[in-house]
């Protein structure tokens, strides 16, 4: 990886990082949902020093766009109800669950670090609106069309769900 | 910078949506962890396919996964707003509908 990507990467890590502490630790959820933007802003830009530049504008449209958004409107429709501590009672069971898995997790992160696999380069359509494009239409069409269909089922089933029952 | 970075990366992301999961009561925090946790599964499925670039195997399972985080999303939402027009909470431990 060049310079400028390395640079990119680490940028984007931290980030990414501080984003993900500010979703978990927050005590309103308008915070944590800025810290999820945050999240996901610097994931599509580490997207980018993996080639991958379609999914970097989706991620920006379908996460940071729609569903950062849609968390927005349901924290508004609750309102100050929301807002629960980050530290809610049984302290024990649940700093010990906590500390536990962030324990496995940094193992598992040490074990992995070192894996090293030499980048190839890549050809000049890989993970571009094309490539990726064609991939999908020619590998996984029927994925795609089931996709699509179980967006439309989501949709019919969110509204069934958080309908009025007056109505 | 090798991919071994991204592996790191993703797994310590992973284990602070897991965190987040497990301590966290408010329903909807939870479901920004679920969020946190795919998105890092993202970044390994995308630096798997930079590092083994013969096909876009990896980007085109990256691509669902963001579909189907949106559809979980939405339904979630949904649920969490029903439910809390039936109890006016939205703490897991005052969800005690299904418990007796």
């Amino acid at each position: 990886m060049t310079g400028a990507g390395a640079t990119l990467f680490v940028v984007t890590a931290i980030f990414a990082i501080i984003g993900a502490l500010i979703t978990v630790a927050a005590r309103r959820p308008l915070r944590a949902a800025m810290g999820l933007l945050v999240h996901i802003v610097s994931l599509a830009g580490m997207f980018l020093t993996l080639n991958a530049h379609l999914l970097a504008a989706l991620q920006l449209l379908v996460y940071a766009g729609a569903i950062v958004v849609l968390f927005v409107f349901v924290i508004m429709l609750i309102g100050p109800e929301a807002e629960t501590g980050p530290i809610e009672g049984r302290l024990v069971s649940r700093s010990t669950a906590g500390a536990l898995t962030l324990a496995v997790f940094l193992v598992v992160a040490t074990s992995v670090g070192g894996f090293d696999a030499a980048w190839i380069a890549v050809d000049a359509d890989f993970g571009t609106v094309e490539g990726l494009g064609l991939a999908i239409y020619r590998n996984a069409l029927v994925p795609f069309e089931l996709i699509s269909i179980t967006l439309l089922v989501a949709i019919i089933g969110a509204i069934a769900i958080a309908r009025s029952p007056t109505e | 910078m090798g991919i071994g970075a991204y592996l790191a990366l993703a797994s310590v992301l992973f284990g602070i949506g897991a965190v987040g999961f497990l301590t966290r009561r408010n329903m909807l925090i939870q479901l920004m962890s679920i969020e946190l946790m795919l998105n890092s599964a993202n970044v390994l499925l995308l630096a798997f396919n930079r590092a083994y670039p013969g096909n876009h195997d990896g980007q085109v399972f990256a691509f669902f996964v963001i579909a189907v985080a949106a559809a979980e999303a939405a339904v979630g939402l949904a649920i969490v707003i029903a439910y809390y027009r039936v109890r006016k909470t939205i703490e897991t431990d005052r969800a005690t509908l299904l418990r007796y």
